[in-house]
């Protein structure tokens, strides 16, 4: 369900803009611009929708089904049925499940969970603490080795080491899964077009597809606990990886490959020994976006008994206890932001390290070894001795930081309900509720004829050619009315997420000092799992659509934010002088040099904005969205609905790839 | 080179004396006291019990209380599993779950689990019943009593209107796993409303504890026995009475919904195991209020669902007696 920052990744997925939209079509001489063009188009609509208001509208009650939600629930049954017959079962997803639970169990093992003959993991916190800090610095520098040090510590001190280490444990196994695969895939991507375009849409849909609709047909193919949980993180978590390997291989310079060629290297030196050493920067920054990925399933892979901090939120959540969430949640925060920060200095230690030719280096050999046998003495107090295997205290700063939240909450809760109602109200009613009307009560041809007229328009014939397969198998999966609610939802949150962009990505790409204040924030608010501020929401602003879009925006805007920035200060210094001798004030200059020169960053900023709410839309359900999120919702907690929920699924996939490859083209021809 | 190895051997002696230090001051070591570890001799007899916990306190006080008892008195290792219904009867057939304890209803689950593929039986009644309705605000049923009939109901449509429910009242509902008829009960009562789903029990608390709160109007579904009662006493809207049958079509439904008796459902496997734990989950049996104290114990005085079931079993010895006779 959520991404985190894969997407931001320099130029958004080149891989994609290759060869496709090369040969333009031409037409030099065009008489009407776009926006009247796009101006006509929603006149057009307009007029249409009231004379045929309430017709066709493919509407779908709550607990009805189509015939292919019908087929769903019973391919669902007779797997079900079927599974301890099947020989694909016995030799096939038995086996795969046996393996990857061995290897959970392993690590569990090794740091979380008592193994056999031992009341306590082979490894305690001193230890694990010990390994963080030394692998942090021998891949990274001392700096984020005193953070991972210090964020661990918090960890233990917060009172949920055990649940943090279990955290920990499934992330691990995730990733070293998901690598597995995808480094070799993304290398295969990378060298390969026709891999690469096999893959990429294959990649969309594994991101895309809500999680709550595969997590319950994981548990009937590789039964309940860590191995399901972990399958599940590693079909969310893998692409990042693939996608940017793919990305860096594709990227190291052309003549520098034929330099090897002309000396004679064979393709498997040539790989070995020019590509992947040159790639090996953006690949580890892709195993840090699958470890970021990994992290962000925590809390829904605990609704099939994921062990760890997840469990600690959602079961607070049913107590409406905001505290003991947050506290959670505040763990997942600084695990992912150590591990961020970790890697992203692995990525960038080579270079550092000659760039800066201090006198260290030459004790680095021996300082690494003193390191290792130091780590190695701590392994083994962990293992022997219980002050250092048991983290010590009752985890008193948990509870504080807990009860200062809930004081924090109510007071917010009491105090701004007003203030917060009025601003529902107003978007509500004045923007939310007439976009919906004109999107559900259009027929629906109407609707899918306006969104192929500007697909073509914003993005050309190739774009109109998917939004209209993607039209026609929206209404396939009878869900269209609700896709339409929730895409109503969908382009109000992603307006407001633009807004806020703008306003900060403006500051923050202006400004060092904004940036560097903000940005820890932004993190934190793209990893806190949103189960954990549900309830506040909930309290500030009921349980309505504008709630869901709150909590969309609270998850996307710092995206948003961050590419707009990078945009911002992209613009070239000379410009912005030139701009100011000429005797522009800062709003000209913000209006006439800055944004302008960011367009390609804002049109990226609007895609990645739209596909990151598009993956909230379940949570929206989850507090009165009510369209496809909470068709999602319900077809995993109602075997009935099963059918339904998985159409669902596929709908938002289906407006994910409607948006990404539109705006990806019009992308492109702004930059242009 | 010679000076390079000369700083190795130097640090890792250092390291060495440095590591013999700290060991010698060390302390406790782990599995020296295997005395409170190891647990009961009976654990051989009654082996892993794997307990699913569906996601509501109530459910979870069930879940505390059989596996306090069933850790303490039989010597069982529980292993708990918290899943959605649909999932932990999944579990079942894949020998991963052997009882859920608080079962409401579930006609399709009946079906597909214990009569079709037989991988799971019913246990009994848990004691507790379980009431379906529509409920309001303590406030609002002390401002205006009528409104707990449903035939007053149109009379204040206007004042239930949200953001949500497109100029009618608004009947908010809950999780899409609750049994609910309510659309159908609204179309076939003639009521001027509009139902809108919330999506979890989370949003539905919020919004009742809100409304009681800032004494806001609001009408939804809910359902005793649960913990929220004892926070906010909700009150019960009146529907025409529920009489065998009249929910049989659910296109028809005009009738309130019947007093649903919780049931114990376990896998088939699990019940010819000849498990101790077995014939604990077979006899438990409590009462509502038992039910509600332990999962006040839980929800609003925060105890772990260990501690709330050992202050509860401690309370109620001659009840806990009577399951393990």
């Amino acid at each position: 369900m959520t991404v985190v920052v894969e997407k931001t990744e320099p130029p958004g997925r080149p891989e994609k803009t290759r060869p496709a939209e090369e040969p333009a079509p031409v037409r030099e001489p065009r008489r009407v611009s776009r926006p009247m063009v796009i101006g006509a188009i929603l006149l057009v609509w307009l007029v249409l929708f009231v004379v045929l208001r309430g017709k066709q509208t493919l509407a779908l009650g709550a607990a009805d089904l189509t015939d292919l939600h019908r087929w769903f629930n019973d391919v669902n049954d007779s797997i079900g049925a079927n599974r301890n017959s099947n020989p694909l079962f016995l030799y096939f997803f038995n086996e795969i499940r046996l393996v990857i639970d061995t290897l959970v169990t392993f690590v569990q093992e090794l740091i979380s969970q008592p193994s056999v003959d031992r009341p306590l993991p082979q490894i305690g916190w001193l230890g694990v603490v010990g390994l963080a800090g030394y692998l942090s610095w021998a891949f990274g520098n001392w700096r984020v080795a005193l953070l991972a040090v210090a964020g661990f510590t918090f960890l233990g001190l917060q009172g949920l080491w055990q649940e943090s280490m279990d955290t920990l444990a499934l992330t691990v196994s995730a990733v070293f899964v998901a690598l597995l695969f995808a480094i070799p895939l993304g290398v295969w991507a990378g060298l390969s077009d026709r891999v690469n375009r096999i893959v990429t849409p294959l990649l969309d849909f594994m991101q895309t597809m809500p999680t709550f609709v595969y997590l319950a047909p994981l548990t009937l193919f590789f039964l309940i606990g860590g191995a399901s949980a972990t399958i599940a993180t590693v079909i969310y978590a893998a692409p990042p990886a693939i996608r940017i390997t793919a990305h860096a291989i594709r990227n190291v310079p052309e003549t520098t490959v034929e330099a090897a060629d002309s000396l004679g290297a064979t393709r498997g030196q040539a790989l070995l020994k020019v590509l992947l050493p040159m790639s090996k920067r953006t690949v580890v920054m892709g195993v840090n976006q699958t470890i970021m990925a990994a992290l962000a399933m925590v809390t829904i892979a605990a609704l099939i008994d994921a062990p760890g901090l997840g469990k600690t939120v959602v079961q607070a959540l049913q107590s409406l206890d905001v505290g003991t969430a947050f506290n959670a949640g505040l763990s997942i925060v600084v695990l992912a932001i150590v591990l961020d920060r970790v890697t992203t200095a692995a990525s960038t230690r080579e270079e550092e390290a000659r760039r800066s030719k201090n006198r260290f280096l030459a004790w680095r050999r021996p300082l690494l070894g003193a390191g290792a046998v130091l780590t190695a003495v701590l392994v083994f107090m962990s293992h022997t001795y219980v002050w250092a295997a048991e983290f010590p205290g009752e985890g008193g700063v948990g509870s504080s930081i807990a009860s200062a939240a809930d004081t924090t909450t109510t007071w917010v809760q009491d105090n701004l309900s007003g203030v917060t109602n009025t601003v529902r109200d107003l978007i509500t009613n004045g923007l939310l509720n007439p976009f919906q009307s004109l999107l559900t009560d259009s027929p629906w041809w109407l609707v899918g004829a306006v969104l192929i007229a500007l697909g073509v328009v914003l993005g050309g014939w190739r774009a109109g050619l998917t939004t209209a397969v993607c039209v026609g198998l929206l209404v396939a999966t009878g869900v269209w009315s609700d896709s339409m609610t929730t895409l109503a939802s969908t382009v109000v949150a992603t307006v407001l997420v633009m807004l806020l962009g703008i306003v900060f990505g403006v500051w923050m790409g202006r400004s060092r000092l904004a940036d560097r204040m903000l940005r820890p924030s932004l993190d934190a608010a793209q990893v806190m799992p949103p189960f954990v501020y549900l309830v506040p929401f909930l309290a500030l602003f009921g349980a309505t659509r504008f709630t869901a879009i709150v909590a969309a925006i609270v998850y996307a805007a710092p995206v948003a934010m961050k590419i707009i920035a990078d945009g911002v200060r992209n613009v070239p210094a000379t410009t912005v002088e030139a701009a100011t001798s000429a005797g522009s004030n800062t709003w000209q200059i913000i209006t006439k040099v800055q944004l302008p020169m960011a367009r390609g960053a804002l049109t990226l900023a609007t895609n990645q904005g739209l596909i990151y709410v598009l993956s909230m839309v379940v949570v929206g359900g989850l507090v009165g969205a009510g369209a496809l999120g909470y068709d999602v919702v319900a077809g995993f907690s109602q075997g009935q609905l099963f059918g339904k929920g998985l159409a669902a699924g596929l709908a938002i996939v289906l407006l994910g790839v409607m948006f990404d490859r539109i705006t990806q083209a019009a992308a492109r021809r702004t930059s242009a | 080179m010679a000076r390079q190895a000369r700083r190795w051997r130097a640090g890792a002696a250092g390291m060495a004396v440095l590591g013999l230090t700290l060991t010698a001051c060390g302390g406790a070591k782990v599995g020296d006291s295997s005395s409170d570890a190891g647990g009961s001799g009976g654990s051989a007899k009654c082996g892993t019990f794997n307990l699913a916990v569906n996601p509501w306190v109530g459910y979870e006080a069930n879940a505390a209380v059989i596996a306090y008892v069933a850790e303490n008195d039989l010597g069982c290792k529980v292993t708990k599993k918290d899943l959605k219904e649909e999932i932990a009867w999944q579990g079942f057939g894949t020998g991963e779950v052997d009882a859920v304890v608080e079962n409401w209803g579930h006609d399709d689950l009946k079906k597909k689990y214990i009569t079709d593929q037989k991988t799971a039986v019913d246990a009994g009644a848990t004691g507790n019943e379980g009431l379906i309705g529509w409920y309001v605000p303590p406030w609002l049923a002390k401002e205006h009593p009528d409104i707990t009939n449903w035939e007053n109901l149109n009379k204040y449509a206007a004042k239930f209107k949200t953001s949500e429910s497109g100029g009618k009242g608004q009947l908010l509902d809950g999780d899409p796993s609750f049994v609910t008829n309510d659309e159908a009960l609204v179309k076939n009562l003639n009521l001027d409303y509009k139902v809108v789903y919330a999506g979890s029990e989370t949003a539905l608390i919020q919004t009742f504890r809100k409304a009681e709160k800032n004494k806001e109007w609001v009408i939804g579904y809910f359902y005793e026995p649960q913990w929220f009662m004892s926070e906010v006493p909700l009150v019960k809207v009146k529907l025409p009475d529920y009489k065998e049958g009249c929910d049989a079509d659910a296109e028809k439904v005009a009738c309130d919904y019947p007093v649903y008796t919780l049931d114990k459902i376990v896998s088939k496997k699990f019940a010819d195991s000849g498990s101790p734990a077995y014939d604990l989950v077979k006899n438990f049996s409590w009462t509502n209020d038992d039910q509600n104290i332990v999962a006040k114990y839980i929800a609003v005085d925060k105890m772990t669902p260990e501690a709330a079931a050992k202050k509860w079993v401690e309370a109620n010895r001659l009840k806990v007696d009577a399951w393990l006779k």
